[in-house]
């Protein structure tokens, strides 16, 4: 079964089939600020793992290390490996193409961010740039994708509109379409409810939930309910470390650590 | 009594901080009147003395020794076909050099160095263009006084422009639409013919006519490289009845402009002449206006599909 509490046994992990990917001794610098430290954790397969912690404490620099976002911008330099399974490769190494890398795990924002483009072109673009070509194709993929994303029955007849006229919820889905028309094999979430009204965000973690038989899935979120709503392990990360690894329940019930269980329960943060 | 009071004293300081914003609602209103009034003044009196002038025979006629049956012929295909030069240069310059700049250089003491030159160039004196363009398109390059050299001229002048509006354009696309197009797995360069350019169009449009609204009336590097003044022929025709049907030696032709024509006029003695540069002020002003309010449109219409 799933070793549980990786971080404190310090359990070989590397083997595991059950692991999507593996952290090892993850360090990352912002120029010369290092904004992670050390960090050993694992994304378990088909599974959803949420990251918390005060702001400013790494979460989202971790999560944006799971696509190589930082390469986008000069003086950002990793340290360590990120593992992906079942091939075993370091999507960190400098070997790896960072094209390559968000090829296979896509990305939905924080704030929606549709292209200003119709709701079908948001959705077939990452196609497009891997070359689907054939309308029939497309239009499969695409309209699988919405129904994924819980968005189809509403946007089926207006495909041509264009994207900002839906409503932020709505945008929200269909960027997490747009992110699963490809097929990937981790999905990043990078606190994609906290521009949306309670409403929507509770249709989003709904989608979560149901996503998860489907791909991998790590979450950066503000808000410890959503995370105990929506995740199997949680991760409590503070001043770029990660303080505790386990499962949610685990997390939230009775933490291991003191500092976890201080900012759990709202003595900090 | 005591809060009374307080709220008493409130009142009189806000009512005397607002009398600022009188005076300054004041002083700006005038302060507008002056430009704009200066500027009607100055139309309605070409209107008045130019607009008998203008009839179909003033812009199909070459310039003459006699007023009444000279015209714009020369001048507006001048005119015409130096913009076009202009425009088919410097706008792919353009947008390639801003797109270099804002999206692949790499950001160093060296293309810091390019920008704030880049700035400054629009800055430059137009007769300085003209000496430049003299000595390098007219005798080093050989184009001599010709349409080619006349509107590559003009290209370098509104390069600038055009560098900085499509510099401005890409860097007021959200962050959060850059990165989403990356997160998908998109080079850099189908990021910017995707993304970044199809969006930043309507800027970039604005930009280029507002530099060939500009361009038109351009006089001084268009003297200095030697259009001439008096012209009574047209440059040859692009299409041709034989093969290949398409010719390029208007490109080499002598030439001239608008508002190389209405200095013609306007340094005549004669009265009539001056109706006659009066005229062709108005056309001149009117197509330049003719620009801006197409950029207007089409910014506008463009930008109805994009919300940030």
């Amino acid at each position: 079964m799933v070793k549980n509490n990786i971080v404190e046994t310090g359990t070989d992990h590397t083997s595991s089939s059950e692991y999507k990917s593996v952290v090892k001794n993850l360090n990352f610098y912002y120029g010369d600020f290092q904004a992670l430290k050390a960090i050993d954790m694992v994304l378990h397969e088909k599974q959803v793992t949420a990251l918390i912690g005060p702001s400013g404490c790494g979460k989202s620099t971790f999560l944006r290390c799971f696509n190589r976002m930082h390469d986008l911008y000069p003086g950002n330099r990793y340290e360590g490996s990120i593992i992906l399974y079942p091939d075993n490769e370091n999507i960190l190494s400098p070997d790896i193409d960072p094209i390559e890398v968000r090829m296979r795990i896509s990305m939905v924002f924080q704030k929606p961010n549709p292209f200003p483009k119709s709701i079908y072109e948001n959705v077939a673009y990452g196609l497009k740039v891997r070359g689907v070509r054939q309308r029939a194709m497309l239009d499969e993929k695409v309209e699988d994708a919405l129904r994924n994303a819980a968005l189809w029955d509403e946007v089926k007849d207006r495909l041509n509109d264009l994207a900002f006229n839906l409503s932020g919820g709505q945008q929200q889905r269909l960027c997490i379409a747009r992110a699963l028309a490809t097929d990937p094999e981790i999905l990043l979430f990078d606190e994609p409810t906290s521009a949306l009204d309670p409403i929507a965000t509770a249709s989003i973690e709904e989608l979560i939930a149901d996503l998860k038989t489907k791909v991998t899935i790590l979450i950066v979120t503000h808000n410890m309910q959503q995370a105990a709503r929506v995740s199997d392990y949680t991760a409590y990360m503070y001043l770029g470390q990660l303080i505790e690894f386990d499962f949610t329940d685990t997390i939230f019930i009775k933490p291991k650590n003191k500092q976890t269980e201080d900012y759990i329960t709202g003595r900090f943060g | 009594m005591n809060d009374a009071k307080k709220l008493e004293r409130l009142r009189v300081i806000i009512a005397r901080h607002k009398r600022w914003d009188l005076i300054f609602l004041i002083a700006g209103i005038l302060a507008l009147m002056i430009a704009l009034l200066t500027f009607m003044a100055l139309f309605i009196q070409m209107v008045i003395d130019g607009a008998p002038r203008l009839s179909w025979e003033f812009f199909t006629s070459f310039p003459s020794r006699r007023a009444e049956s000279a015209g714009i012929l020369s001048a507006w295909v001048g005119t015409t076909l130096v913009m076009l030069v202009t425009a088919v240069s410097a706008v792919p310059l353009g947008i390639a050099a801003g797109v270099y700049l804002e999206e692949y250089a790499p950001k160093n003491f060296f293309t810091e160095l390019i920008e704030i030159n880049v700035t400054n160039l629009a800055g430059v004196p137009s007769i300085i263009y003209g000496l430049l363009a003299l000595g390098l398109f007219v005798y080093q390059l050989g184009l001599g006084q010709s349409i080619l050299a006349a509107g590559l001229t003009l290209a370098l002048l509104i390069l600038p422009i055009v560098i900085v509006a499509t510099r401005e354009a890409i860097r007021s696309i959200p962050i959060a639409i850059r990165e989403g197009s990356y997160a998908l797995g998109a080079t850099k360069w189908e990021t910017v013919a995707d993304h970044l350019l199809p969006y930043s169009a309507p800027g970039i449009l604005t930009g280029v006519i507002i530099g060939l609204a500009r361009a038109i009336g351009e006089t001084a590097p268009i003297i200095t490289i030697g259009a001439l003044t008096f012209i009574a022929f047209l440059p040859a025709s692009p299409i041709k009845s034989e093969f290949p049907f398409i010719s390029f030696e208007w490109l080499s032709a002598p030439f001239t402009v608008m508002p190389i024509q209405m200095f013609n006029w306007v340094s005549r003695p004669e009265e009539e002449f001056q109706f006659n540069a009066a005229a062709a002020g108005l056309i001149l002003v009117v197509m330049t206006l003719t620009m801006n309010a197409l950029a207007i449109y089409l910014r506008y219409r463009m930008r109805q599909k994009i919300k940030w």
